[in-house]
């Protein structure tokens, strides 16, 4: 389940899941909500990314500014995610592993919103509420 | 906390001893709506704290525009010391040298009127905008590097506008010192296509009619003339500056971590301006800010073009007025007051959040042709509200560090702007007031409604009162493209 909500400036962008990655998930496709109707793009096409970072908050954003890269450099837009987790002590972080799903932008075909400029720290937050995980933080539009 | 009136325009906001406290212009109804929201998250005045106890600070302004954004509120200057302050990544943000660019006219409004929808046609197809929009120009990463480095005179090297040009904007559309290394080859890949874009959001190309002279003197000196027509084109550096944003947001949270910097909030990542990183973000910005004036000067000269082919006049013709950024990172010389001591004129860092550089007439740094009335400062309006052109006085030289608003601000979240409008019914609701907008995205329309911001004349009347940046004249909106 994803949502989006008011941050005067800017918008949040908001999903919860059963784990952490399907939160991630969900908070990417609040992310694109704000650029276009999820449902007028197809999974068609895959784009792999890969990030990593000190902790889980951060982790979520560097996803975001990630997925956000992957869609200006193929011009694509995207409507399903596949994440991967994965804590690697080693290096005093996490590692993130993703499939963003989608197609090539076609104004006559995605109903196109407003773009996004980058994910911020602004009220990030990865936390597990009850049996709930959440993942959130502000975009810049 | 509190917020202590200065004069009937300025406040004080009082912090305590150990921090900075900041000057705020506004009026009483700003202020007690800026009060009424201080307990919200992320409200302007939670901000302004926060970022007052960031080491080396020399002064923080609010301006009449203040609301919040992320980590520092839009609207908002900080100066900091050269060897104690730090670099604040929310005090410039990821829309890196966002501003206006605008020419003036060789016509009437009345001969706009006459061909208004067909030039409206002509902009919206020669000026890109929106979502996945390539530009006319197609870079090399080389060719990106020299954009980074020489600004807008790339621009003019690639046939657009002309050298004269680059007189009349910031900097002369290019800050020297920026380093093109200094910027990850994501960021670059990122906006090969983009020079020449405008974007989507706040963004905007918009044809205005010189409604109203206040101040003839400044006026002539600028060239603007009542009933006459201007340009205003209002974005920044597109996806290249939001990845430079991108980048630097890591690094600079491993530099808080580095050189065991304190910070309230995590939006408030920094770096010493004397460190490596520091540096290295200066310079990244500053390439983020030649990247946009190269940005809005191409998109000028399609514009210029535009004027040619629809009203049958040369290129030439249509005039570069001015150039400004908003987001951006400078060193800047300014008078610092120490207390009880004169004020001393010193070398500092300029961070401008979503606040436009408003330098005083005499000023070397102001085109030659407006320097005796001071800089031009634009302020943008949204679709449907008036904009101005303002001048900069000695006063901001002396009391905001020659800095002022850059448009109304808004009043109401995004969000709550979409659940209150919708596309189709603005268009209806400008067209009626006679203002012609051209969007690619209905959809995302009324989070730019005129009424999701404050009242720009009341914004605008603050600064004036206050003596900060004078009204010269008053636009108001005939045709708006937007992505």
């Amino acid at each position: 389940m994803f949502e989006t909500f008011g941050n005067k400036a800017d918008i949040g962008v908001r999903g919860k899941g059963a784990s952490a990655e399907e939160a991630f998930c969900e908070c990417a496709k609040a992310m694109i909500s704000v650029m276009a109707s999820l449902k007028t793009i197809a999974p068609n096409k895959r784009i792999p990314i890969k990030v990593s970072a000190p902790d889980m908050n951060a982790l979520l954003v560097n996803f975001l500014n990630e997925v956000l890269y992957v869609k200006d450099k193929n011009k694509m837009v995207f409507s399903k995610f596949i994440v991967k987790i994965r804590e690697n002590p080693q290096k005093n972080g996490f590692e993130l592993n993703s499939e963003c799903l989608g197609e090539e932008i076609n104004p006559k075909k995605h109903e196109l919103r407003t773009d996004i400029k980058a994910a911020t720290y602004s009220l990030m937050k990865v936390e597990k509420r009850g049996i709930e995980w959440i993942a959130q933080c502000v975009v810049d539009v | 906390m509190e917020i202590k009136k200065k004069t009937n325009y300025s406040y004080e906001l009082e912090l305590g001893k150990e921090n900075v406290n900041p000057h705020i212009y506004a009026n009483k109804e700003i202020v007690s709506t800026l009060e009424s929201e201080y307990t919200q998250h992320n409200s302007s005045l939670k901000q302004l704290e926060n970022i007052s106890t960031l080491p080396g600070l020399k002064g923080i302004v609010a301006l009449a525009d203040i609301h919040p954004g992320y980590g520092t509120p839009i609207g908002t200057t900080t100066a900091s010391d050269l060897k104690e302050g730090v670099i604040t990544f929310a005090a410039t943000g990821f829309d890196i040298n966002c501003g206006v660019h605008s020419l003036i006219l060789p016509l009437s409004a009345k001969e706009i009127l006459e061909k208004k929808k067909e030039f409206a046609e002509q902009l919206f197809k020669d000026v890109p905008a929106g979502l996945g929009i390539r530009g006319k120009l197609i870079l090399t990463k080389s060719e990106m590097d020299e954009v980074l480095e020489k600004g807008a005179a790339f621009a003019v090297k690639k046939g657009f506008g002309s050298k004269k040009d680059l007189k009349f904007m910031e900097e002369e559309g290019c800050i020297g010192g920026s380093d093109a290394k200094v910027v990850s080859d994501k960021a670059k890949e990122r906006a090969l296509d983009q020079i020449g874009t405008l974007g989507s959001g706040n963004h905007y190309c918009e044809v205005q009619e010189i409604e109203k002279v206040f101040d003839k003197t400044a006026a002539k000196a600028f060239g603007l003339e009542e009933k006459g027509s201007v340009v205003s084109i209002h974005c920044g550096s597109r996806a290249l500056g939001h990845q430079i944003g991108t980048d630097y947001l890591s690094i600079l949270d491993g530099a808080v971590k580095k050189y065991n910097i304190k910070i309230p909030e995590r939006d408030l990542v920094c770096a010493p301006i004397q460190s490596e990183e520091g540096e290295k973000y200066f310079s990244a910005i500053n390439a983020g800010s030649n990247a946009a004036f190269a940005n809005r000067f191409v998109i000028g000269t399609l514009v210029k073009r535009c004027v040619a082919k629809v009203f049958g006049v040369d290129e030439g013709d249509t005039k570069t007025f001015y150039d400004v950024g908003h987001n951006t990172a400078k060193f800047e010389s300014h008078y610092i007051k120490h207390d009880g001591q004169k004020p001393k004129k010193e070398k500092v860092l300029i961070q401008r959040k979503g606040s436009t550089r408003g330098f005083g007439p005499g000023m070397s740094s102001v085109p030659l042709k407006y320097r005796k009335v001071g800089q031009p400062v634009i302020v943008g309006g949204s679709m449907g509200t008036n904009s101005f052109i303002l001048k900069g006085t000695k006063r901001a030289m002396d009391e905001t560090f020659g800095s002022t608003i850059h448009g109304a601000g808004r009043s109401m979240s995004r969000t709550a702007a979409l659940t209150k409008w919708t596309g189709e019914q603005l268009l209806l609701d400008l067209a009626a007031k006679g203002i012609l907008v051209k969007a690619r995205s209905t959809k995302g329309l009324p989070e730019e409604a005129p009424d999701a911001y404050k009242d720009i004349l009341s914004v605008v009347e603050i600064m004036h009162k206050a003596g900060i940046s004078e009204k010269v004249v008053k636009l108001s909106p005939m045709i708006c493209i937007k992505g």
